[in-house]
């Protein structure tokens, strides 16, 4: 596919309380380019269609390579990384670039996906091994259950199971399939699973896993192929059987 | 922080569990007896007698099957609520299942709603006798048989593909084939239930 010009179409916004609006760009084409590399050729020179000088388009990255996150946002409407996205297999033009809609904008491109951390702070995402004293080697973690969790480990936070899940919004308190899935990933672990019930009981509240509707879109938009509706459905068991322990043993 | 938020948890697990048992429950019961219709208007009517005569019909009626329902009902609103449907730029089977869900939820609703004036509490208020005869009667305009047939089809779908969200939701079905799977089967599931129900309606005709 021959072209001369890779015709963008960008949502744009200038701060995060003024309105969004849309600009439109013609970059010169050149083989192998990303949307990254698009916009970074945009910035050499920031002039719109209409032939205006106007602000370069603010859009965060890092990696490079899909393992970061930080560069996801809506192509053609679908959520997904700016880096992997590859011009000479986007078909459809103009290539409509918006931030994620479940994030606060802050500005064009980039959106703050803070809350997902602090989803992760709230379901200790993390192993405990610090003490005031030497505690030794850890038990080792069973190369069956690794070579799963390591799946699970892929996860970025990048945000794009939310941006597809219908029961994650400002309606809903549910806070989605990520945090949920590094639940799964740190009662996996021979060390994380010390604070089993501590994890489990921070998502049997309000927006917790029973707010999941089983839609399933989040497992097919992670780029990651993280099998995060089977995370659910696995912790589904545990918190049911936790929950009438919590109950019986009161 | 409020009683509700309090027991979030065991208030989610008891929706999916009603909705199943015993709602899911009496919604067989209800098209298998149904279906008796297909054998003649003695036949139908012997099994209504025969329900109508259960010990302790009434304790049965209000707290194994009107209260279970309320509750569902109810809650379930609030669910429906709070999702915001993405079918459209997300059309995947499993989105459009779930979208369906919550559609069928509310025409559900209102059917079983009118469903429940008509041939029960009016019945119990103004001594309508419920038999064969009333239902021809009930069914004989082709509105409110078209009205059935849609309320049917409607709580067959939402029994059937919430049967399949129940065995995920308890954490029975936990692998992609296994949930797969069960996808089929509450399928065939959904098509044998509304043939039953639908074969029980035109019974009526």
């Amino acid at each position: 596919m021959s072209r001369e010009f890779i015709h963008l179409k960008v949502k744009r916004q200038d701060t995060a309380e003024t309105s969004a609006y849309w600009e439109e760009f013609k970059i010169p084409y050149k083989p192998n380019m990303n949307v990254v590399s698009v916009l970074m050729e945009l910035r050499k020179n920031p002039v719109n269609v209409e032939g205006r000088k106007t602000n370069p388009v603010v859009w965060e990255c890092n990696c490079l390579e899909e393992v970061c996150g930080a560069c996801s946002m809506r192509i053609n409407g679908m959520p997904r990384q700016a880096c992997s996205a590859l011009i000479d297999k986007i078909e459809k033009s103009p290539i409509v670039l918006e931030p994620l809609h479940k994030f606060p904008v802050i500005r064009d491109l980039k959106v703050d996906r803070q809350v997902m951390f602090d989803y992760l702070r709230k379901i200790t995402g993390w192993v405990n091994i610090d003490g005031s004293w030497e505690l030794g080697r850890g038990p080792r973690f069973p190369e069956k259950d690794r070579q799963w969790a390591y799946q699970l480990s892929r996860c970025m936070t990048c945000g794009c199971c939310l941006e597809s899940c219908p029961n994650y919004s400002e309606r809903s308190p549910f806070i989605g399939p990520q945090a949920i899935n590094q639940v799964r990933l740190f009662n996996a672990h021979p060390i994380g699973q010390m604070d089993r019930e501590k994890r489990l009981d921070a998502i049997m509240g309000v927006g917790g896993i029973t707010d999941c509707g089983n839609a399933q879109n989040c497992a097919r938009a992670c780029p990651k192929e993280i099998p995060l509706t089977v995370s659910i459905a696995d912790l589904n068991k545990d918190t049911t059987l936790y929950g009438m322990k919590r109950w019986l043993y009161k | 922080m409020s009683v509700l938020e309090k027991n979030h948890f065991f208030i989610r697990k008891l929706h999916s569990l009603f909705g199943v048992i015993p709602v899911g429950l009496f919604l067989l019961e209800h098209l298998y007896t149904n279906s008796f219709a297909t054998q003649g208007a003695a036949s139908y009517n012997s099994k209504i007698e025969f329900l109508q005569s259960l010990s302790y019909v009434l304790y049965i009626e209000v707290f194994l099957i009107i209260l279970p329902i309320l509750f569902h009902a109810f809650y379930g609103l609030y669910v429906v609520y709070i999702a915001k449907n993405n079918v459209l730029r997300y059309s995947y089977y499993r989105n459009w299942a779930f979208y369906l869900q919550r559609i069928t939820a509310l025409i559900t609703l209102v059917f079983v709603l009118y469903h429940l004036w008509a041939l029960r509490i009016s019945s119990a208020l103004l001594g309508t006798e419920v038999t064969f005869n009333t239902m021809v009667q009930h069914l004989s305009n082709p509105g409110m048989f078209a009205f059935y047939v849609i309320g049917l089809l409607s709580a067959t779908f939402h029994f059937a593909n919430g049967l399949w969200a129940f065995f995920i939701n308890w954490g029975i079905a936990v692998g992609v084939k296994a949930q797969q799977v069960l996808g089929w089967v509450t399928g065939i599931l959904f098509v044998i239930l509304s043939i039953m129900g639908l074969q029980g309606l035109f019974a009526f005709l």
